[in-house]
């Protein structure tokens, strides 16, 4: 692969992990512990909203974030010809 | 069948189990023996990563740490999982590209100097055996409360089982024993749990079942929340601890668990780079299968602990009861001679003492369940134990063979040679660890927080910046996993073991708690890396390639010396 071409799938790949990781930090640090207390005000059935991000659904959205990372860099992968 | 009999049945299954996968997936070469050969499809190394990660505290202790904290232990259940986020986005593919046996390596090649090499092995090792001696100990309390032996007895049988297929089958036989403990771990985790949300709430699925509405139509949290309110306990659905120490300490666990060497290495074992990202996506699913289980376990054990013992005459409890309070783990003193037990936040009216794993322990009892899920938690709890432990030795004795000694001391030792090197720091480690299970250093409690906290000071920071910034020299990276680990040292002995004078919380800096200070020398460590390396020369052209290279996925190939 060429220089400028490496360039180019490198800086695709940085902003798709600041997209995710964006994600990754609002649904734990944000909605799980800085507004912890906000969100508990809402009610999803018997959960407080904040404490179930905390104690769920945190974890449900970084499975889905690994999953659509791997969709993600395999189409970048294909792309630019550096798949295996 | 008894309990005692299920117990010894489901135990001596699981085991011969694991044995037979030994002998079947011997190490033949120094490759098969540290990375399994790199040919694990990524499902299966997404299990046995699972099962590596695990550990006895994840199964037995942190439902209970949860029961008792409420919306504060969600650090560990955020920390613990959102860690993989970040190794599958910013390590795991980079990593296995760049094709080495161990994290060391990946240091000292990278940063071109043997003192960075040094001080990651120095890191790799600490970390480790703080950790392994948990385990040991772990197994050997299983033993010594299932299976009626002595604890001691419990250790030796544990390091036995662990030296067999450790030291006979490397990487490559723990790999697939890891992928049957998870199997195990993950059944006996599960099935105590999904009974008694069908007793409790009527869902089969204890994630929503705790979300769900009790007999009398209450909500069980709501429920739950109320009779903490009576009995003078904080409200369990919110926390006591400070906002910015649940954020340090959630952080410190992420950033710790992307950076502990006995998980990064477990991607070095997969084909090509694709698959790295595969595992971490099988991983982290497997995992949190048992992550979102326990917070709702935690919930029901707790509301079913109140409701049986709160107020009720002590000689009318049920039999569980009497059972645990001889293994100390559970303790009544009938403070005001009413005859009912009284347990409630006050300490000086309390007469209820509850050590937190009976929660997970004691809960098929407690709970009224058949025989067999008692055998079955006992196996789960002892598959859990024995692979972290497997995987923490192997960190070890790849550091001692590898690193040390193939890369620094002894170059030219042959590939015969190191094999029996890895092998023979194997045997030692197991023996320091099983010594440590037997006498347990008063810290071992103390220090697993530690090792999380010093792999996010140290690990983290130099891996992260050897990939996504070219610029950072040897310098810059050995001065800032030196200050980050030098600090996280400082702070942890001097808060929990009182040297440099001790102090209190009232001492913490910024508010933050030792379990949570590895987030703020990481970020030291950070900006020591960078400001260093800006005032220091730019790493040599052949490194930069390196890194221009672990940056495109194809050409693998396989992981080398």
């Amino acid at each position: 692969m060429s220089k400028s071409n490496l360039k180019e799938y490198w800086k695709e790949n940085l902003r798709y992990l600041v997209f995710l990781l964006s994600i990754w930090f609002v649904v734990s640090f944000g909605c799980g512990i800085l507004f912890v207390e906000e969100l508990n005000t809402i009610r999803m059935g018997g959960f407080k909203l904040g404490f179930w991000f905390a104690q769920q659904g945190a974890i449900y959205v970084f499975v889905v974030l690994i999953y659509v990372y791997i969709k993600l860099m395999s189409r970048l992968d294909k792309k630019y010809g550096v798949d295996e | 069948m008894s309990a005692q009999e299920w117990i010894w049945l489901l135990v001596g299954l699981t085991f011969s189990l694991y044995i037979g996968i030994a002998i079947w997936s011997r190490a033949g070469s120094t490759k098969e023996f540290y990375v399994a050969g790199g040919g694990v499809s990524p499902l299966a190394n997404g299990l046995a990563t699972a099962a590596d990660w695990m550990s006895a505290a994840s199964f037995i202790s942190m439902a209970g740490l949860i029961s008792f904290s409420g919306y504060d232990g969600s650090v560990y259940l955020m920390g613990w999982t959102g860690g993989y986020v970040l190794l599958a986005l910013l390590l795991a593919p980079y990593l296995r590209k760049f094709g080495k046996f161990t994290v060391p390596d990946f240091i000292g090649d990278r940063y071109y100097s043997n003192v960075a090499r040094t001080v990651a092995v120095f890191c790799a090792l600490i970390i480790s055996f703080t950790y392994i001696a948990g385990q040991m100990r772990g197994v050997g309390l299983v033993f010594s409360r299932y299976l009626e032996v002595d604890i001691n007895t419990g250790v030796v049988i544990g390091m036995l089982i662990v030296l067999f297929y450790a030291v006979l089958g490397g990487m490559k036989g723990i790999t697939y024993t890891q992928v049957a403990q998870y199997c195990v771990l993950i059944f006996a985790f599960m099935v105590p749990a999904i009974f008694i949300s069908f007793q409790m709430t009527g869902s089969l699925i204890p994630q929503i079942g705790f979300g769900a509405t009790v007999e009398d139509g209450v909500y069980l949290l709501d429920k739950l929340d109320g009779l903490h309110k009576e009995l003078g306990f904080h409200e369990y659905t919110s926390g006591s601890k400070s906002t910015i120490d649940v954020f340090f300490i959630t952080a410190a666990l992420m950033a710790g668990t992307a950076g502990l060497p006995h998980v990064i290495v477990r991607f070095f074992t997969v084909k090509k780079v694709s698959d790295a990202r595969k595992s971490a996506g099988w991983a982290l699913l497997f995992i949190a299968i048992l992550y979102t289980t326990a917070p709702a376990i935690s919930v029901f054990a707790r509301t079913n602990l109140i409701e049986t013992v709160s107020n009720k005459k002590y000689a009318e409890l049920p039999e569980w009861f009497s059972n645990w309070e001889l293994t100390g783990l559970l303790s009544f003193e009938d403070k005001n001679e009413d005859g009912l037990v009284q347990y409630v936040a006050d300490a000086e009216k309390n007469e209820l003492t509850v050590d937190r794993d009976i929660m997970v322990l004691a809960n098929p009892e407690i709970a009224n369940l058949p025989n067999w899920v008692i055998g079955l938690i006992a196996a789960g709890a002892l598959a859990a134990a024995l692979s972290t432990a497997a995987g923490l030795l192997l960190v070890i004795s790849a550091s001692v063979s590898h690193d040390l000694i193939k890369k620094m001391i002894k170059p030219n030792i042959s590939e015969k040679g190191e094999l029996i090197a890895a092998r023979l720091s194997a045997l030692v480690a197991v023996m320091l660890a099983g010594y440590f299970g037997i006498h347990p250093p008063g810290f071992v409690a103390a220090t697993v927080a530690l090792a999380f906290g010093l792999a996010a000071a140290s690990f983290f920071p130099a891996i992260v910046l050897g990939i996504f910034y070219k610029r950072m020299n040897k310098e810059g990276a050995v001065a800032g996993m030196a200050i980050g680990v030098l600090l996280m040292l400082y702070y942890m002995t001097k808060f929990k073991f009182g040297w440099f004078g001790g102090g209190t919380q009232a001492d913490w800096w910024f508010g933050i708690s030792p379990e949570g200070f590895g987030t703020y020398a990481m970020v030291v460590n950070f900006v020591i890396s960078i400001v260093v390396s800006k005032f220091t020369p730019a790493p040599p052209q052949e490194v930069q390639e390196i890194v221009e290279n672990i940056r495109i996925p194809s050409g693998a190939g396989e992981a080398t010396h």
